[in-house]
């Protein structure tokens, strides 16, 4: 088991013949993903290796039964593009796209409340479950099947962290990049919902950074809801107020959305909170070995 | 990106938000034309930086004496002033607003910006105006108010009607009750129109004529939405910004200076930010935040390598990627040319990891470079810093 994705996943990639587009695509097929088909508006009838490429959304699910989409397609573009993955009844769209207004994911969010789809990012990896389905621009070799799932705001660091889990042997269920901007589709309670409901996942490494107050909302919830235990590492305990340090989201303002605050929050809920980030591995470790 | 105050104002006065008259100053002359011109009771000048608590750093004077308006603004002009915001090293003024006052009957606040968990525009309102909002929020919370506007259909009366009616409007001036919401109207428009990601007045005041006006003016801009104004992006003022992060904006380096000495470049900013909260863990301080991006190619290694280098205050530096889609062994060889072309002569440390980190760690080490290579990040953190504490 995992969340969200796995084997059986029917993947249609947004904005496939761009160069960021059709490397990931195929990247996400090697790993073993069912890339089934792409889109790019002009271009129906071509193929990226091996896979056909679609007018639109709509036709591309029409011809082969997609559910999922993965968005490639600049941030001016971004916002349509998510849009018309919902309107065509795409039921997770992750998007990996950074730099998109924040204005334009006001309306996104908005609109995606009265449909039944779920968006993972903007600004982020992506998702994956290990050994089954990549769809995202993460490294694939780092993942292995095994126990532990991973939720983060974060790219690299994430990658720092699920490393760590496969070398120590315990690897991870599904890792999902929920992405870096101050609105995105995907919070952590969702996830870690998920997670506690998902029976081959033993416990949920939490990668928080600075910046709003999803931590501590996700502190509340750990509290009241999640019997498995969570780990937690908050980057930016030296980071300066005020300033924004590389991802949209992750800024102090009005003294909020400090890392210390959200380590506060997460050890009052019961997380383990690990201050240095070369020892997440080895603490899951420990919690799980009990 | 932030803008001056006069800039806030003048797109308020474009939204139908009234200002004060007043205008942007930079010398002494034309300060002397423009009160000339302008029949005020009082005169207020006001130093134009990009920081807060301006008033109680000596940067705001008012006076009813019209001839005393060029001797304030000599006064300010070139001053390097030191606020909360600032720094210690403070920001020197380089124009002034010199603008009519205003009689006060009361200070209200109003500011709006996106609520990150509900994804809406949110607006903050108060009766407490003039003073630090936050302050408010923290000793008063029942006296902040807010107000989130649907953004499927935008600004409605009522949205304006829970805040006027939540202040109590009524019973403080109930003639500026319907201006107070076609205001509210307005700074919305302004808000989606211009991609602000945040909007502040404060003071909003009530004047003694029963009108309203906004003293002051703060507006922010979303980054990510000024490809589409090009109008806006011509307001940027980059006396205000750091010389090495403008730098490092033209080669699309994310960098912040921070005040340590141990410079880092890292790939992704959540790893860069863990990098430097693990150097501090270590016991040293980071000397900044750079993100050279997934990319990391011999260019940017270079670029960031320089950027560092000018930072009187590095010791050493730290270089940490996880190598992902780019392998490590092509980011050994970006560190090697770029160190040669360079010159390093600081003590480096290079933690890789990920894709092919073993050849590039070999490499660096067959590359005749004084670098440390490591592999663990907790153990290359402690080696940085025992090297430069050493010096």
């Amino acid at each position: 088991m995992s969340i969200l994705v796995n084997k059986a996943t029917r993947v249609v990639v947004q904005g496939i013949t761009g160069k960021e587009g059709s490397f990931h695509a195929m990247q996400c097929k090697a790993y073993g993903t069912q890339i089934v088909a792409g889109v790019t508006p002009g271009k129906a009838g071509q193929e990226v290796d091996g896979v056909p490429v679609f007018n639109t959304v709509q036709e591309a699910v029409k011809h082969t039964e997609a559910t999922t989409s993965l968005i490639f397609v600049p941030p001016a573009f971004a916002a349509d593009a998510i849009l018309e993955a919902a309107d065509a009844g795409i039921w997770l769209i992750v998007c990996i796209t950074e730099g998109i207004p924040v204005n334009d994911m006001v309306q996104v969010k908005r609109a995606l409340q009265s449909t039944p789809s779920r968006l993972i990012g903007p600004n982020c990896p992506g998702i994956i479950t290990a050994d089954e389905c990549k769809i995202g621009i993460m490294p694939g070799f780092i993942h292995r099947k095994g126990r532990v799932g991973v939720i983060s705001r974060s790219g690299t660091l994430t990658y720092e962290a699920v490393n760590q889990l496969t070398n120590l042997g315990l690897g991870e269920t599904t890792c999902i990049g929920i992405g870096g901007d101050p609105i995105i589709g995907t919070g952590y309670i969702d996830l870690l919902q998920m997670f506690e409901e998902d029976p081959e996942t033993e416990a949920v490494v939490l990668i928080g950074e600075i910046g709003g107050d999803a931590e501590e909302r996700a502190a509340v919830f750990i509290k009241g809801n999640m019997t498995k235990p969570v780990i937690a590492f908050i980057a930016g305990i030296t980071a300066p107020p005020g300033r924004r340090m590389g991802h949209a989201g992750a800024i102090i303002t009005g003294g909020k959305g400090t890392a210390a605050e959200k380590m506060m929050a997460l050890e009052a809920a019961g997380v383990r909170v690990v201050r240095n980030p070369a020892e997440i591995g080895v603490t899951v470790k420990s919690v799980l070995d009990g | 990106m932030n803008i001056h105050e006069f800039q806030a104002k003048r797109l308020f006065a474009q939204f139908g938000i009234p200002v004060p008259r007043g205008k942007e100053i930079k010398s002494v002359r034309a300060a002397e034309k423009w009160v000339a011109a302008l029949d005020t009771p009082v005169y207020v000048v006001k130093a134009q930086i990009h920081a807060g608590g301006r008033g109680k750093a000596g940067g705001v004077k008012l006076t009813k004496h019209r001839e005393e308006v060029p001797k304030l603004a000599k006064e300010l002009l070139g001053k390097t002033l030191v606020t909360h915001q600032t720094g210690p090293k403070g920001r020197k003024v380089r124009r002034l607003l010199i603008e009519e006052g205003a009689d006060i009957a009361k200070e209200l606040y109003l500011g709006l910006l996106v609520d990150r968990d509900s994804g809406r525009p949110t607006f903050v309102a108060s009766t407490e105006g003039g003073m630090d909002i936050e302050e408010v929020a923290a000793r008063t919370p029942e006296k902040v108010l807010k107000e989130a506007v649907d953004p499927a259909v935008g600004f409605q009366a009522h949205n304006g009607r829970n805040l006027a009616f939540g202040l109590g409007l009524p019973q403080i001036e109930p003639a500026v009750v319907s201006p107070f919401i076609a205001m509210l109207d307005n700074l919305y428009r302004l808000f989606l129109e211009k991609d602000a990601s945040l909007v502040e007045i404060n003071p909003l005041v009530i004047t003694t004529e029963k009108t309203l006006l906004a003293l002051d003016g703060k507006i922010s801009l979303d980054d990510n939405g000024l490809f589409k104004h090009p109008d806006l992006q011509k307001l940027r003022d980059l006396h205000e910004e750091e010389p090495l992060e403008i730098e490092a904006s033209q080669h699309n380096l994310n960098y912040v200076k921070l005040d340590g000495n141990i410079g880092c470049m890292v790939n992704g900013a959540g790893l860069a930010m863990a990098t430097m909260d693990v150097i501090k863990l270590a016991g040293s301080e980071p000397a900044n935040f750079l993100d050279v991006g997934g990319g990391a190619t011999k260019e940017t290694v270079a670029a960031g390598f320089r950027i560092l280098l000018k930072d009187p205050h590095v010791k050493g530096i730290f270089i940490n990627i996880f190598g992902g889609i780019v392998r490590c062994e092509r980011i050994a060889h970006g560190v090697i040319e770029a160190a040669r072309e360079v010159g390093i002569t600081l003590p480096v440390v290079v933690r890789l990891q990920g894709t092919n980190a073993e050849e590039g760690r070999r490499l660096l080490l067959d590359s005749g470079l004084t670098v440390d290579v490591a592999t663990d990040l907790w153990e290359a953190a402690q080696k940085i810093v025992q090297m430069t504490s050493a010096k």
